[in-house]
């Protein structure tokens, strides 16, 4: 008889034999019966899962935090100052100075909302007293720092009026004797109206406080400030320059006005100034998306790592518990290969289950630490579902040794084990 | 379904057709010196026999009823089931004579517990090629047989051990095997579920059945149609 007509005569047609549906359900028939053994096995998957995806959700949702909260404050602000370059000492020099009218100057570019100039002044041993006293263990002096600015810097750097008000274009071109001070600047000083206009000495010259401000969002150094109009500062105490022009832009016009803000403040030279603009929403984004990918590609291995061990761990106990239902199918009929992808398909199965509860319980968390939060809860369906699929692989690797031991098993010995 | 609709496929295996064939059949065990757990053997079954082999523990019976079940290889010799050499036959092909020609009754019946009773029997015609529409009737009219109707959704584990013989018996004969196997199958038994058993194996001889009991019991063994004593690995035919 050749080959193929014995072959032809010992096997079953294709249809009848143990085929796909065969294999899924002899497969899951056990899963469901042992409930405490079947949470167990898939513990370490649904926590690895789960861990991934409160992981990236969380991420993802802090990200969504950061760049909104970006898009407000940061994507509107324009640093403009003067280069630097290394001088033949090594010392640090700028390249040019802003000129006195930097602030008029950019106020007319499109998409530029404010902007004011401000240096720090240099006070040189004066001290900074509420009364003029030279008593050197005077207490209330304080060692705020004195910063010269135009008068558009407030609305520049989203300051606040507390109380009194901020100077005005009057002030600074007269170059009055008047002072703006920072929440805390005034706190130190014992200043807290203005009704009455005390003055503040610096060394031995008084200036009227006609203000406290408070909030600068971008600069809140300057809460400990003694603010002076710039021209009060080049009379009294010989400021060269502004040190710094800060523009707050149009949300989107960070590109644009980068590029004219030089040109503005010195259409001979742009390039002796450096002006510093937001970057891209999109760039922000892939920076922290990078940081997301790390943690994932780490957590996931993690999770990878306990899950398969737990389910490889208790696939391998299924199998030497059923040495004899082993032996059992075998005697029935069963080949190797049927045996070996029955307890694959098991594996597999318990990984999906675990897989699927991990997700479920990864996506409950973020929604749950965003509505404690207040936040929007931010997760890509493509990782949920990935996650799910995820556990399912780990139950296909966990399962290959268990089934090659199974599917190794010689029938008489299982035989002799007994069901 | 009617016992003979059951059974169909023994139409097949006609009086004169030799469904076992053993020529020099030899097992030995690997050691130094090696077991001989058979000597060379020469046996015939013709379909529709019930033959009983007898011997002690140690005889070699076990290594011979699992080289006729297809579970092991014999060293030398040749067996041919139902006319298929099964020496040169490949391991699928092996698989699938178990599934198909043979059915198995163990001592200890060898039933999952935490399936019922036709689940049992189902799980033979997963790998016997009976077709899937067919599988629930065919398990049914084998438990029908075996007069366990109304147990069919039982565990197991609440039968008694006649019980359980005669589910393991319905799980042999469901995929109309062209042989029976039994292994000491009174061996758990007390004397009336014995009798049951052998009674249904009178009933499956007398609907054309081959069957080869393995025993150690004279009482079993005698009724057989025909006996053969194994001892020391040599067979020798009584009467």
């Amino acid at each position: 008889m050749s080959r193929r007509a014995r072959t032809a005569r010992v096997r079953a047609p294709r249809s009848n034999r143990f085929g796909l549906r065969d294999l899924v359900s002899e497969s899951t028939y056990g899963i469901g019966a042992r409930p405490g053994r079947l949470l167990l096995t898939i513990l370490g998957t649904v926590l690895g899962i789960a861990s991934v995806v409160v992981t990236v959700g969380l991420a993802q949702t802090a990200a969504g935090q950061i760049s909104r909260q970006f898009d407000a404050v940061a994507a509107t602000q324009v640093v403009a100052a003067p280069a630097t370059s290394r001088s033949m000492s090594g010392a640090l020099r700028s390249t040019s100075s802003l000129p006195w009218d930097a602030e008029e100057r950019v106020r007319r570019l499109a998409g530029v909302e404010a902007a004011g100039t401000l240096a720090v002044v240099d006070i040189g041993d004066l001290r900074i007293t509420a009364v003029p006293v030279n008593d050197p263990s005077q207490p209330t002096s304080v060692t705020s720092t004195v910063v010269g600015a135009s008068a558009g810097l407030l609305d520049a750097v989203r300051g606040e009026v507390v109380t009194g008000r901020f100077f005005d274009l009057g002030h600074d071109a007269r170059a009055d004797r008047v002072v703006v001070l920072g929440s805390r600047a005034a706190e130190r000083l014992g200043v807290h109206r203005v009704d009455r206009q005390p003055s503040i000495f610096i060394g031995e010259r008084s200036y009227v406080v006609i203000g406290i401000v408070d909030g600068f969002q971008r600069r809140t150094d300057l809460l400990d400030s003694v603010i002076l109009p710039q021209a009060t500062a080049r009379a009294d105490f010989g400021l060269a320059a502004p040190e710094q022009l800060q523009i707050r832009i149009a949300v989107g016009a960070g590109p644009v006005v980068g590029e004219q803000v030089p040109v503005a403040l010195d259409p001979n030279a742009p390039e002796t100034f450096r002006v510093q603009t937001p970057p891209a929403a999109s760039k922000v984004r892939e920076n922290v998306q990078t940081d997301v990918n790390t943690i994932f590609l780490a957590l996931g291995g993690v999770a990878l790592l306990i899950g398969g061990l737990g389910i490889a761990n208790v696939t391998l106990l299924s199998v030497m518990e059923r040495v004899g239902e082993i032996g059992l199918r075998r005697a029935l009929g069963a080949t190797r290969r049927q045996i070996g992808l029955q307890f694959v398909v098991e594996s597999v199965v318990v990984g999906l289950l675990g897989g699927l509860v991990g997700t479920a319980l990864g996506v409950a968390a973020v929604v749950l630490v965003s509505a404690m939060q207040s936040w929007t809860p931010i997760l890509n369906t493509g990782i949920v579902l990935l996650s799910a699929l995820a556990g399912g692989f780990i139950g296909l690797i966990a399962g290959i040794y268990p089934a090659l031991k199974a599917a190794a098993i010689e029938p008489i010995a299982a035989l002799r084990a007994g069901v | 379904m009617s016992v003979l609709d059951l059974l169909a496929d023994a139409d097949e295996a006609t009086p004169a057709r030799p469904v076992i064939v053993l020529d020099g059949l030899t097992r030995q065990f690997p050691g130094e010196p090696p077991v001989v757990a058979l000597q060379p053997t020469n046996l015939r079954v013709t379909a529709g026999e019930y033959l009983s082999i007898i011997g002690p523990s140690g005889s070699g019976k076990s290594t011979l009823l699992h080289i006729l079940g297809l579970l092991d290889r014999p060293t030398a010799g040749e067996y041919r089931l139902d006319g298929v050499a099964t020496g040169t036959a490949s391991e699928r092909d092996r698989s699938a004579l178990r599934g198909g020609r043979i059915g198995f009754v163990f001592q200890a019946f060898h039933l999952l517990p935490h399936r019922t009773v036709l689940d049992n029997v189902l799980l033979a015609t997963l790998y016997s090629g009976v077709p899937r529409t067919e599988r629930t009737a065919r398990a049914l009219a084998a438990l029908d047989r075996v007069h366990l109707t109304h147990r069919v959704h039982f565990l197991p584990t609440v039968l008694s051990g006649g019980e359980r013989q005669r589910v393991a018996i319905a799980r042999a004969v469901v995929a109309s095997p062209h042989v029976l196997l039994a292994d000491e199958p009174t061996g758990n038994l007390d004397s009336q579920s014995s009798a049951g058993v052998l009674d249904l194996f009178d009933e499956l001889h007398r609907d054309g059945l081959t069957l080869v009991v393995i025993t150690h019991d004279a009482s079993v063994s005698a009724r057989a149609q025909r006996r053969v004593r194994i001892d020391d690995g040599h067979l020798t035919e009584l009467e």
